[in-house]
Order: structure tokens, then sequence, then C-alpha cells
């Protein structure tokens, strides 16, 4: 069970950062003060998109010391499956949305004597609340950030100014300019910790690249929103519920299942935390493991699933909801 | 508890803090992944109450051997290289559970995390402990209940263990009825 803690904000401001990133300030509509956060935090919001109900994560960015309202920054992305086109074209200031509860999943290390963050493109949002908190707590830290051009990188002039050449650096790709990563991460004292945050290929070579120079995983931190892959439609009976429900080509097992009216439980919806662990009773196909939570033998198993993310290749799975 | 020693074949430094028998876990090491790891390992060592195995440590060439006349030099020693270490040097520590956590509680308080340490217990299984009436630790401690070194009260060793402090737990047995504890029993040889 998912217990519902869920507010109704209002979208208060919205401003454009850059070229298809835009900024959403949300309130909540009755003007109590927003949950505090730590910075690394998301939440997920749920958008009424004609009759379909959309839940997208997205990053907190805003300062976790601001208890007035929350910021997102949402980049538009063109394959996606609809959540960041409705923000961007349906949601205007005076538009109500709903979010849960923040959550962090990507917390910084507080035993760290160093922090070092690496952002690729619109992976930048968690960080801008984390340095917020590190400033404030007077924590070592450094960005080196990764952008495709100037004008689609969000932020970074104002993080450059905020926190100095020392602490900020920009690689524009269109500049030949690249992330020095194994310079940055061969000279470090002992006691630090890297955090990163951008696209599969980025995160991957980061950590990859650490794990060769012998960094330890506990120093290493990372955080991937994945949207849910789309695939051939299916069918899905939900055992407990005595449901049978089809999968639609776009849709995630939980969104069916929510739009079946069945309450399965949930949390990051990017295959991370493993909240929606759910047990495979039977499957008349193969099954897409999309999600970075389980363990290679659970996936060989072929008994459990993250709903969230992942689906089947085939007709027809039993699930135990 | 302990993980044991496994040499992590990325790291880029090994760094070894070696007490009474522990130079037996290194051993086992180096029949197990060869003795290449050795032109980059730093050994700290020191006997304590055990026979010197410096000859044994000496006899692999390592790097640095470095030998400790006590144990808490050794642990300064090991602050000091710990201070100047980059990430991708990997800390193994092994001897007596009382050195272990203490090399362990230099780390952490260095930052480091405990699940990136690899230990291995070797020798005595004698605990460290802390009476929690006047806070005084206790080394050696080999039976339960003992008297407390510093305000002799009769204390049971609990299973209760503070990574921070790097000792277990001892609280007194006869606090209501002083002079009932039962007789000591060796429980840690």
């Amino acid at each position: 069970m998912t217990i519902n803690t869920d507010m109704p904000v209002k979208v208060v401001e919205i401003t454009r950062v850059a070229d298809s990133v835009k900024r959403f300030r949300l309130q909540r509509i009755d003007r109590q003060p927003m949950p505090a956060f730590s910075g690394g935090a998301h939440v997920v919001v749920a958008m009424q998109d004609g009759g379909l109900l959309r839940r997208n994560p997205y990053s907190l960015m805003s300062s976790p010391s601001d208890r007035s309202a929350y910021e997102i920054s949402v980049l538009r992305v063109e394959s996606s499956r609809g959540g960041s086109h409705f923000m961007h074209d349906h949601v205007k200031e005076g538009s109500t949305l709903t979010v849960t509860q923040p959550l962090n999943l990507f917390p910084f290390d507080h035993r760290g004597k160093k922090h070092i963050l690496f952002a690729g493109g619109i992976g930048i949002t968690p960080f801008i609340a984390m340095m917020d908190q590190m400033a404030r707590e007077d924590r070592s830290f450094e960005l080196h950030y990764a952008v495709r051009t100037r004008s689609h990188g969000a932020y970074w002039q104002e993080l450059a100014q905020r926190y100095g050449d020392h602490r900020i650096r920009i690689y524009c790709d269109a500049e030949k300019l690249f992330i020095p990563t194994k310079s940055i991460l061969a000279k470090q004292a002992l006691g630090t910790h890297v955090y990163v945050c951008g696209p599969a290929g980025m995160i991957d070579g980061v950590l990859e690249l650490a794990k060769s120079l012998g960094w330890p995983k506990q120093n290493l931190h990372s955080e991937r929103f994945l949207a849910p892959p789309t695939g051939k439609p299916f069918t899905a009976t939900l055992a407990r519920s005595q449901k049978t429900i089809t999968v639609g080509e776009h849709q995630s097992i939980l969104e069916a299942v929510e739009a079946a009216g069945v309450d399965a439980p949930y949390m990051c919806r990017g295959g991370a935390c493993g909240q929606c662990e759910t047990v495979v009773i039977s499957c008349s196909g193969e099954i897409l493991h999309n999600d970075i939570y389980l363990e290679p033998d659970d996936k060989r198993s072929g008994k459990k699933i993250m709903i969230c993310i992942s689906r089947i290749k085939g007709d027809a799975v039993t699930l135990d909801l | 508890m302990y993980t044991g020693l496994t040499i992590d074949p990325n790291a880029q430094r090994h760094l070894f803090a070696l007490e009474g028998d522990g130079p037996l876990a290194l051993a086992e090491q180096v029949k197990a992944a060869g003795n290449a790891f050795l032109a980059k390992a730093d050994i700290l060592y020191v006997a304590a109450s055990a026979k010197s195995r410096e000859a044994e440590l000496a006899a692999l060439n390592p790097d640095v051997l470095w030998v400790a006349p006590s144990i808490p030099v050794l642990l300064n020693r090991l602050r000091q290289n710990l201070l100047n270490a980059g990430m991708g040097t990997r800390i193994y520590v092994s001897g007596t559970e009382g050195f272990i956590g203490q090399a362990m509680k230099v780390a952490l308080d260095l930052g480091i995390d405990f699940g990136s340490i690899r230990t291995e217990h070797q020798g005595s299984m004698a605990r460290r402990v802390q009476c929690v009436h006047c806070k005084g630790i206790t080394d050696d401690v080999k039976t339960s209940p003992f008297s407390c070194s510093h305000c002799g009260l009769n204390l049971l060793v609990r299973d209760h263990y503070s990574r921070r402090l790097a000792a277990f737990q001892g609280v007194c047995i006869d606090a209501e009825e002083p002079g009932t504890a039962p007789p000591p029993e060796e429980l840690f040889p």
C-alpha cells in the first residue's frame, strides 16, 4: 500500500532557462510550507493529460532552505512518451498539478572530505540543490558540467557566477571541450566522493573509469532517471486483484495497473529505488529488465520484475498484485 | 563480520596495517594473487603481544615495510599515511579484534567508509571493552564478566560493538547486589 500524502500544487511561475528547458515553480494550494528536503531529492509530478494520468519524477532544484515553493526544470524530450511535452505545451502559470512527498535516492555522503559532481545536460538539476546545501554547510565541492552547446546548457552562467570558476567547470561539446575525467579522478585525496548524473553513457563511463583507478564503490554515487521504454502491447493478469489489463505501447505496467484502479507501491518510477518490485507468477514471453535495482541473479530467475520500468516481450504475464 | 583481505586488482596503492599474526593473512593473499601487488604495497606492522613476524614480511620485499614498537605508534603512522593517500589506495587490516577496530576507527575518522576497508581476523579473540560506567577502555579482555581495569566494577561483556569507539560494551553485572557476580568464564580466547 502506498500512503497517499500527495500535495496539490499550483504553478506560480514558468521560466524558460535554455533551449528546450523550462523551470516551474510550484506552491502548495493550501499555502502550507513545502516539506523539507535535502539536496539530490526528487518528487513525482502527476499530470492529468486528458483522460491519461502521467507521473514523471523530477529532481528538486530550488534551495533546500526555501520552503515557500519547489522548483523543477524540465527538458523537452523529442522522443518522449509525452510527459515533458505536456509540461512544456499544456502547463501554464496558474495550472494545478500534484506532487508526491520529496524522496532522496541521491544524497551526498556527509562523511566525505570533498565532493566531485559530474553533470551532463539536464542531469545538472539535482546538483543545483545539492550545491546550495553544500555551500551553506561549508563543504568542499567542485562541479564538472558538460553541455551540448552554450545555449542548450541550463544554469551554467548563474552557477559559475555564484560559486566561482574554481568550483564550476563548464565543458561544451560544440567547442570540443570534454571533461578530463581521468585526470580529475586520478589525483584525489582519500575521503573524496564522486556523484554523476546525466546520460547513461556518461554515468557508466565515469563509474567504470573510477573503478579502474581503484575507487571503492562506497565513494561512487549516481542517479539516472530512466523513462519506461515503449514496446508491443501485452496482457497482464493481476492475480490478487483478479483483473486482466492490457499494457499499451507507451504505457508502463505500473501506469496500466494504476489506470485499472489497483494501488501498487512505487517511489521513484525510474527503476532505481526497488519499491515496486513485483513477483512474476508466470510469463509467456521474456522479461525485459530495464531497471538498475535487481541483482543479475534476480533478473535471470524470471521471478521478479520492476513494474515501473520493465515490460515483457510476449503475450501475457501474471503478477502477484 | 570480517571480509578477508582479498586484493583489489584495480587499487593504485595497497596499504596494510598488520598486527601480531596479521602477516599470515597477507601471506595467504600472496599465495592466491601472486606477489606483483607488493611492488605497490605499504606495510605497517606491529608484533604487539605475538611473536615478531618481521622477517617473514621483509622476505616478501614490499615497496615499504615499516615496523612500529607499539600499537599507538602504528595507528599514528597509519593516520599520517592516510592523510597523504589518494583515492585508489585500498586499506587492508589484519590482527586481533581490538587492533582491527582501532585501525578502522582511524580510517573512519577520516571519512573513509568501513565497507571499503578489507579486514581479516588473526590471532586472539580477546576484546577491547569500554566500561559504560567510568568510560575507561580495557584491552585484551578474555573473560566475561571481568573487572574493569579503571573503576573495578564487575562487567558483563555484551556483543554490542561500537565502531566509533572501536570497543565492545561492558555493563556492571552485580549492580543491585555487589559481590554476587558469577565467576569469570573464558569466552574470548
